[in-house]
């Protein structure tokens, strides 16, 4: 088995969340919205996980919608307020793709901006307070926790800006929630997207929490389920491992956290030994278990290759954006040259993770470092 | 759950032992790769999404290049139609589409009027079905897009879409047919059929729930505007991390739906005849849906003289539906009944009887006795309401 060192990407099911799926892949099937009896079991199992999944981010049950992940949930966010309120749409320059291309969909028929960001990958404060002075704006999307820096940014500051100028705030907490704590009501979001598979749940499911106020037109037309803001027949069991999911995260975020940052630091230290190495955002507030990285004079991709080769399972950024070898645009947003981020290399820890494996990763890029240094001609 | 009699498979249907297995084999510690992760662990995904594409694309007569992974048939549905229609610019579009469809394109075509898109609305002859000479009567210079299913999930009736396919293809309009009644149960091949965009739904074949497939036809291209905007994936038309084990099970779904379609057709036949039989020896049972174009796993009665919230509270072990699932909430008389020219008292006192493939004849024996025994007890509480 390889060293997997890329649960930004996705993460290992727990195997408690799967023992709590199990059931649903196989007795009590039934679809959630008959009214029959195998159908009334489901409902019920699907109501609890409602309740786990808002536990773990500080909202009411009622404020979740269950979407097919967090793509479908920042997309529902974007297009479904875009489609009910006036004014301009403003992104963080940062973003996941799910929410910079949605926004940028809706370019044709109104202003989309993004929001630059400092050289750490914070948001520039000053520019969206400008960008809000500027007339009336819709929504404002910013993550709360980047996915290939981990960069963590305070949106309780960006809430109080965002509201006074009446604009909705939604938070893409994707990567943050089950690796830092994540409050609905204490950012003070207007909505937000959340994906299972990068908390130890399962593929294909994810939710987008709005306040009631928040009105939305649905993506996915059809059905009364989810009161009207997502039809289609609910995937019970994902749901379910979901909620699983979630409350598992609240119960060990603490210890998570500790035994992640812990293997980060040995790692950051390990980096420090080699000659070059450039951590990004380095200075600033990043999750626990995400460090992107840069060898100068190496390409990103090869070196991910090499080290695949050799049982390390690392990603040069976005899982989503691999084929295309174009540098990272969170990278260029923070003013990183081209040639450089090029070169970078996320490693995204996990609970399963040991400071052996860390160790065997950092003496395998000191002799990729070491061989490649030998072979090619440094850009 | 024993003497519970489960005739409600057009709703869901169970996960087949095999499907289960395969699945469980991506959920466990070495199967939970991003299938979009260029590392060991996500190639290894890849190639399971790969080879289940390949299963899905078998069933239709498809090559796997057309086919888009969703998370079922409701986005899929919303995909076609307003991926369609946005491609080619919605302002001034004509659509045709039926009553009888399901409610995500019912949904999906009314909220495309409110963006201007017109939509034609056909209604269906009194045995269910769309008639081919009203499509093309109704189509306009404009005209983008006919949706229409091929099998109506409440009574079973059979629309002549292989007849019309042509008929548009020769016009230049786009058809999308939502199949998920018809999948594993009528014989599809698309490489025959010049339908351009279809809708599957693994869950009515004995797959994973949350997941499902639009076929976009490659020649001639039909085109989309993406309704998912994000990473990119599936040729940039819907984007969003791909579950494989969802897939897996999909794939495999579709494998033995193919395997076994004319065997389960001629059984789940046979039983939806049987309680035909039985049932309507009563007096005043109505079948909703034209018996010369049913398809085989589905039978629709109304019971005249009798309410149906009244009868469905007697039959408490036996899983039937009244209407499709998707609007049982809402406990309105079915509209596709309706468009049938059923009455209100009439469309409310119907069930549909969707029997699977561990369904068996004492079963539909037994769910005919229940059903027999609570109309006549009904009838003897309200005598003279018939």
């Amino acid at each position: 088995m390889p060293t997997y060192l890329d649960h930004n990407a996705t993460t290992p099911l727990d195997a408690r969340v799967l023992e709590a799926m199990l059931p649903y892949l196989s007795g009590p099937y039934g679809n959630a919205s008959s009214l029959h009896r195998f159908g009334r079991a489901a409902r019920d199992a699907v109501e609890r996980a409602r309740e786990q999944v808002a536990a773990l981010v500080g909202c009411q049950p009622g404020e979740i919608v269950w979407t097919s992940g967090g793509t479908e949930a920042n997309n529902l966010a974007v297009k479904g307020v875009a489609a009910v309120r006036r004014g301009r749409l403003l992104y963080g320059a940062t973003e996941h793709p799910a929410v910079m291309e949605a926004a940028l969909a809706l370019a044709g028929e109104r202003d989309v901006a993004a929001v630059a960001v400092d050289a750490q990958g914070i948001v520039d404060w000053s520019a969206l307070a400008a960008q809000l002075a500027q007339g009336p704006v819709a929504l404002v999307a910013l993550m709360r926790a980047n996915n290939e820096t981990g960069v963590v940014q305070d949106l309780a500051r960006a809430a109080a800006l965002v509201h006074e100028a009446g604009a909705w705030l939604h938070v893409d907490a994707v990567q943050a929630a089950g690796r830092i704590a994540v409050d609905f009501r204490a950012l003070g979001a207007d909505l937000m997207s959340l994906s299972s598979h990068k908390l130890y749940g399962p593929k294909g499911i994810g939710a987008l929490v709005r306040r009631a106020e928040v009105d939305l037109v649905p993506l996915h037309h059809g059905g009364p389920q989810e009161k009207g803001l997502r039809g289609g027949t609910e995937n019970v069991a994902a749901i379910v491992g979901f909620g699983v999911a979630a409350e598992l995260a609240r119960q060990e975020l603490e210890r998570r956290t500790r035994h992640t940052l812990a293997l980060r630091e040995r790692l950051e230290a390990g980096l420090a030994t080699l000659p070059g190495v450039r951590v990004f955002a380095a200075g600033v507030e990043r999750l626990p278990n995400t460090v992107q990285f840069a060898l100068p004079g190496f390409d990103g991709e090869a070196l991910l290759m090499q080290l695949d080769r050799k049982g390390f399972a690392v990603s040069s950024g976005s899982a989503c954006a691999s084929g295309k070898h174009e540098p990272s645009h969170v990278l260029l947003a923070m003013g990183v040259e081209p040639e450089i981020a090029r070169g970078a290399i996320r490693v995204s820890l996990g609970v399963d993770n040991t400071a052996e494996q860390i160790d065997a990763f950092v003496e395998t890029l000191r002799a990729l470092h070491a061989s490649l240094s030998r072979t090619v001609v440094p850009v | 759950m024993s003497g519970f009699i489960d005739l409600d498979h057009a709703a869901t249907t169970p996960l087949d032992p095999a499907v289960r297995a395969a699945m469980l084999e991506w959920l466990d510690d070495t199967g939970y790769g991003n299938p979009a992760s260029d590392h060991a662990l996500g190639r290894r995904a890849r190639a399971a999404v790969e080879a289940a594409r390949a299963e899905v694309a078998a069933l239709i007569g498809a090559s796997s290049e057309e086919i888009i992974w969703t998370s079922g048939a409701t986005e899929a549905n919303n995909l076609a139609i307003k991926g369609a229609l946005e491609f080619r610019g919605a302002e001034r579009a004509h659509l045709i589409t039926s009553r009888i469809e399901h409610k995500s394109v019912v949904d999906t075509c009314r909220y495309l009027e409110t963006r201007g898109v017109r939509v034609s609305w056909l209604d269906p002859d009194p045995g269910g079905r769309i008639d081919t000479a009203r499509v093309i009567a109704a189509l306009r210079p404009e005209t983008v897009l006919v949706s229409l299913m091929w099998v109506n999930n409440e009574t079973g009736t059979i629309n002549p879409v292989a007849e019309l396919a042509p008929l548009l293809r020769e016009r230049g309009v786009l058809l999308h047919v939502d199949a998920v009644q018809a999948a594993g149960k009528l014989a599809i091949d698309l490489a025959a059929l010049p339908i351009d965009l279809l809708s599957l739904s693994a869950h009515k074949f004995y797959g994973p729930k949350g997941i499902g497939a639009l076929f976009v036809r490659k020649r001639p291209r039909a085109r989309l505007a993406p309704q998912l905007h994000g990473g990119g994936h599936e040729q940039g038309m819907r984007s969003g991390t791909l579950a494989t084990h969802q897939i897996v099970g999909m794939g495999v779904a579709a494998r033995l739906a193919a395997a076994r379609r004319a065997g389960d057709a001629e059984r789940l036949a046979a039983l939806c005849a049987r309680l035909e039989r039985q049932l309507t020896s009563l007096p005043g049972v109505l079948r909703n849906g034209d018996a010369a174009h049913a398809a085989p796993h589905i039978l629709n009665l109304s019971f005249a003289g009798i309410d149906g919230e009244s009868l469905r509270a007697r039959l408490p072990m036996l899983a039937v539906s009244s209407g499709s699932a998707c609007s049982s909430a809402t406990r309105e008389p079915s509209y596709v009944l309706r468009a049938l020219g059923r009455d209100d008292r009439l469309a409310g006192a119907s069930l549909r009887f969707s029997p699977g493939r561990a369904t068996r004849e004492t079963d539909i024996d037994a769910a005919a006795q229940q059903v027999r025994a609570a109309v006549g007890l009904l009838r003897e509480l309200a005598p003279g309401d018939a």
